[in-house]
């Protein structure tokens, strides 16, 4: 494979990070500062882009910060298949976040703007570092990076509730990561005699038992606690005290998302599929993520709250990526890795639409929604989509990432784990239909709402349409996505 | 300078503090002048020092040009200075933070001890004469002068503080003094058996007359393993640390808090690795039950245990950081004891990146007390809006800390832990990694409680009125106290990125040496 050394990856992880200057220099001129924003965030795409034809390719763009940081592991980034789909992904939303974001921020009078902004773009770099990160030690520091740059956005409002939230976020991130993976990652680096690169196609192969690969695995799932899974996942639903563009592009995006990129990068780069497949121990986490996707599609079903509703739906969803990647078969991890983007697409509009009905309506809970369709029906048209996308039905791209995931248990052989997603997706049915189905076929006399209620301000409406349209683009024109999740996997479609 | 650069490190603050004595009281305003200078020489001797003994291996320096064995009679009477990368990595933070803290005490040291500022410049400059001598010398009882020095001005150095500062010193003098006799009894045995001082004689003497066997050698050993415990305040042997740094000057705290135990480390880790050698240190004695190796590092890990929950019980700035500083003596002093190569250079690493993580909080800390006028967590309402900039730093030092990439204090604890699981010494990995989580939890109370306002911590016991001490305006901080404590925080991430580098440097003072592999 051809190695490209260039600082490209750099600039458009720093892209954000620079951005912060200004942003916080020209606190004082919301236009100016919103700016630069966008500036950075057309940047850091136009960037990426540059180098999605290399990756393409079948090339790897190199860059090293610092030859060796500790005996044989560079402080290195490595822009592959894998980490081009999610900074696509991520990068994209950014751009239409921030537009959200100035909206909702505005619409709703909320405070602290620059500040908002200013951590913002930190996180987006720090999610760009982890999705470059060529080695386990420097996947590591951007993903504690992460963790604490997103703790002033969860914790945004200042007041009782979002401290409450803060704690719970850090406790559950903070402990999960220092006492699991760091222990984990260092004994890694002893049994490879340390190397902890992801490109061998697995590091730890052949140097660890079945013992020790279970309880490895088992520490690096449970350690990259951003993935949700159970029972470290009640970090997610009290994080949901943040603003909803938080909650939109950190919680349903970029952070959980580095939760799964990291445990996909643990079975695909540090053990190795493979080698895995040689022991009977990845089963072990797929049925801890089954687990997880019943019993959150469950909760979701109770809770009246909608941004809590739709954080249970995106553990369940990230618990999806989870199993799929520990069924090694080759449908299964194409399948997680679309569905980084599937769900992406889907999440964040629902999540945007969520937004937007408390910026126009003021209102939180689903059992207020009744009727809604008919003051707000373009919010609650992209609403119906980002519910099918993540249901996983035609026409939106949530279908593809599924229809690969069961390929997946087939062809791995496990009928029940195939129960599990059919199962699941008949509860993600079940606590998303009703909300549309109420919105909008209800009687004029049952309707919550009076008419004088209209959309939210343009700049929130416009990206969760883009959002939704992007989630039915993607069932049509899945092909760039399919290439990328094949460089790694090493089928051709 | 080059051939007699080793001996201006110990010299420039020595001759500083004589200076200070004849002209300084005189004219006050020549103190901070005389130290920052003794000390900017003493630090550029040390560089021109490192450098040399980066390219040489080590550097040997006769004292007086007398040879250390006088030939015929076999009696050693020279004084040794020998510098390699170890010692001289302590000696570069001897003098690196030493002269921050002079930095620092520009104003603080006027507003602390208005009328004693000359003899307070004085002792502080006789202090780091004092660390730097025990860290370069290579003689044993040398070393004990040195050491007295050092503890007799520090002794003072503390009692010039608060009313509760006398008290405080007071016991600190006697938990030293007992200390210090521990070491000299020890070295008396040693001299009795072996008749040199030389710490490189005294392993020669040892192996050549076949003296591990002795029982007056491993009865000399613990004392001195006894006597640099309790000046480091490995615990148990601690209690004297806590009250004497909280209640000194906030110089003296900044001063002797990275410094003090960080030498008797070091000094520990020369008597294990130069006099007695490794394979003394880490074999299991004959007739006794228990490994010490095994025995210290239980230690350790109880150390790093009792320091962090102590740690989190306090609700006072000052208060808190010493006991994370007991914790962290228990991280040093286990990683020294595990008795491998990768230990021993964790430990060596966490000095140097200890000391600063310490002088980085303990600058914050004594900006923060200056400004709002008390250091209880309580008073820390709102201090991310009204000092950004320091409370940036103080962030920096607590992540630290806690271990977060790419700091230092991440890098040690990657050392020590991977140290600590090729040892197989899993409480002392867990130990670690509780501290590490003890730390998050203690410097995440404060995070909240300085980026919440008021209103909201108000669940929280305040002990008194948080707006007794209004900060209007941001960051108003002098210069004089805003810079070093930028240096210290900036730093903290340069160790941490260039660790592999001075990990280099330790391994290279390591390599000829045997060490062991432990009996789990």
């Amino acid at each position: 494979m051809e190695t490209i050394t260039s600082p490209i990856p750099l600039f458009a992880c720093l892209a954000s990070l620079l951005a912060v200057i200004p942003i916080v220099a020209f606190g004082k001129n919301p236009n100016l500062r919103e700016s630069f924003t966008f500036s950075a965030g057309f940047a850091k795409l136009t960037l990426v882009l540059l180098m999605l034809p290399w990756v393409l390719d079948g090339k790897i763009v190199e860059f090293t910060f610092v030859d060796e940081i500790v005996k044989g592991v560079p402080l290195q980034f490595r822009v592959d298949g894998l980490g081009m789909l999610f900074t696509l992904v991520a990068s994209t939303l950014w751009i239409l976040t921030s537009l959200y974001a100035i909206g909702y921020m505005r619409g709703a009078h909320e405070g602290s703007q620059t500040r908002f902004f200013a951590f913002f773009a930190v996180s987006l770099s720090a999610t760009l570092g982890v999705a470059f990160a060529a080695n386990l030690l420097t996947m590591y520091l951007f993903y504690e990076m992460l963790s604490l740059a997103t703790f002033p956005l969860v914790t945004h409002h200042q007041d009782r509730e979002a401290r409450t939230g803060g704690r719970t976020y850090l406790t559950y991130l903070l402990s999960t990561s220092i006492g699991f993976v760091l222990p984990a990652m260092i004994y890694c680096y002893w049994k490879s005699g340390g190397n902890m690169d992801f490109s061998t196609g697995g590091f730890l192969a052949e140097k660890v038992g079945p013992t020790e690969s279970l309880v490895l695995l088992l520490l690096f799932v449970f350690g990259f606690a951003k993935s949700g899974v159970m029972p470290f996942h009640s970090w997610l639903p009290n994080a949901m005290v943040a603003p909803t563009p938080v909650s939109a592009l950190l919680h349903a995006v970029a952070v959980v998302k580095v939760g799964v990129f990291c445990i996909i990068r643990v079975f695909t780069g540090v053990f190795g599929t493979d080698f895995l497949k040689t022991m009977d121990v990845a089963v072990v986490i797929s049925w801890i993520a089954g687990f997880t996707v019943i019993v959150s599609s469950l909760i979701a079903l109770t809770q009246d709250n909608l941004k809590r509703r739709l954080a249970f739906s995106t553990i369940g969803q990230l618990s999806y990526i989870v199993l799929g990647v520990s069924l090694l078969s080759t449908f299964g991890v194409t399948g997680s890795i679309l569905h980084i983007a599937m769900h992406a697409c889907g999440k964040i509009t629902l999540f945007f639409c969520a937004g937007a009905i408390y910026v126009a309506a003021h209102k939180k809970y689903i059992s207020e929604l009744v009727g809604i369709g008919r003051v707000m029906p373009v919010t609650m048209s992209a609403f119906f989509i980002g519910s099918l996308s993540v249901i996983g039905l035609p026409v939106t791209g949530g279908l593809i990432s599924k229809f690969y995931l069961v390929m997946g248990t087939m062809q791995a052989g496990h009928m029940g784990l195939l129960a599990v997603f059919l199962v699941s997706s008949i509860l993600n049915a079940a606590y998303f239909l009703p909300i549309v189905y109420k919105a909008f076929l209800c009687r004029p006399e049952e309707s919550q709402f009076e008419p004088g209620i209209k959309e939210a301000p343009l700049a929130c409406v416009v990206p969760l349409c883009i959002t939704s349209i992007m989630s039915v683009l993607l069932f049509f024109f899945p092909g760039i996505l399919l290439d990328l999740a094949s460089l790694i996997t090493g089928v051709g479609n | 300078m080059g051939e007699q650069a080793p001996i201006v490190i110990v010299l420039a603050p020595l001759f500083g503090a004589l200076l200070i004595a004849f002209v300084g009281i005189r004219f006050k305003a020549l103190c901070l002048p005389v130290t920052l200078g003794a000390l900017s020489l003493s630090l550029a001797a040390t560089v021109e020092t490192f450098r040399t003994v980066l390219a040489r291996g080590e550097f040997v320096y006769l004292l007086g040009g007398w040879k250390r064995l006088q030939e015929g009679d076999g009696i050693s009477i020279g004084i040794e200075y020998r510098v390699d990368t170890i010692s001289g990595l302590v000696l570069l933070v001897i003098a690196a933070v030493s002269l921050l803290v002079a930095i620092y005490s520009r104003t603080r040291v006027v507003a602390d001890t208005p009328d004693r500022v000359p003899y307070y410049y004085m002792l502080y400059l006789l202090l780091v004469a004092g660390l730097a001598g025990m860290t370069i010398t290579n003689d044993a009882f040398n070393l004990y002068v040195l050491l007295e020095i050092s503890s007799l001005t520090s002794y003072a150095l503390i009692a010039v503080g608060s009313r509760r500062a006398v008290l405080s010193a007071f016991n600190y003098v006697i938990m030293g003094t007992i200390g210090a006799s521990f070491y000299l009894l020890g070295i008396g045995y040693l001299y009795i058996k072996t008749g040199v001082l030389n710490m490189q004689d005294i392993h020669a003497v040892i192996i050549a007359n076949d003296l591990a066997e002795s029982p007056s050698i491993r009865v000399a050993s613990v004392l001195i393993l006894m006597g640099v415990w309790i000046k480091m305040a490995f615990f148990p042997l601690h209690a004297w640390l806590p009250n004497a740094y909280s209640y000194s000057p906030t110089t003296t705290g900044a001063l002797m808090a990275p410094l003090v135990t960080k030498v008797m480390i070091y000094i520990m880790i020369r008597m294990m690795v130069t006099v007695f050698g490794l394979d003394y240190s880490f074999r299991a004695t004959p007739g006794m039950p228990l490994h010490w190796s095994n025995l210290v590092v239980t230690l350790s890990s109880i150390a790093i245990v009792a320091g962090s929950v102590m740690a989190l019980s306090r609700r006072d700035l000052k208060k808190m950081l010493t006991y994370i500083i007991i914790a962290e003596v228990g991280y040093m002093v286990g990683g020294a004891w595990l008795a491998n190569e990768k230990g021993m250079t964790g430990a060596v690493y966490h000095i140097v990146s200890d000391a600063f993580m310490t002088l980085c909080l303990f600058l914050a800390v004594g900006v923060i007390i200056a400004r709002t006028g008390q250091s209880r967590i309580e008073g820390m309402n709102g201090l991310f809006k009204k000092m950004p900039l320091t409370m940036a730093a103080f962030t920096i030092g607590a992540l630290s800390m806690i271990g977060l990439p790419p700091t230092c204090g991440f890098f040690s604890k990657w050392y020590l832990v991977g140290a600590g699981i090729e040892a197989g010494q899993w409480h002392y990995v867990g130990a670690l990694l509780f501290s590490s989580l003890m730390n998050a939890v203690i410097f995440f109370r404060i995070f909240e409680m300085a980026y919440f306002p008021k209103e909201v911590n108000e669940a929280e016991p305040a002990c008194f009125d948080p707006d007794a001490h209004p900060l209007e305006t941001l960051e108003k901080t002098p210069s004089s106290m805003a810079i070093p404590l930028w240096i210290s925080a900036v730093t903290l991430i340069v160790l941490g990125v260039f660790n592999y580098t001075i990990v280099q440097w330790i391994a290279s003072a390591l390599q000829s040496l045997n060490f062991f592999p432990a009996a789990g």
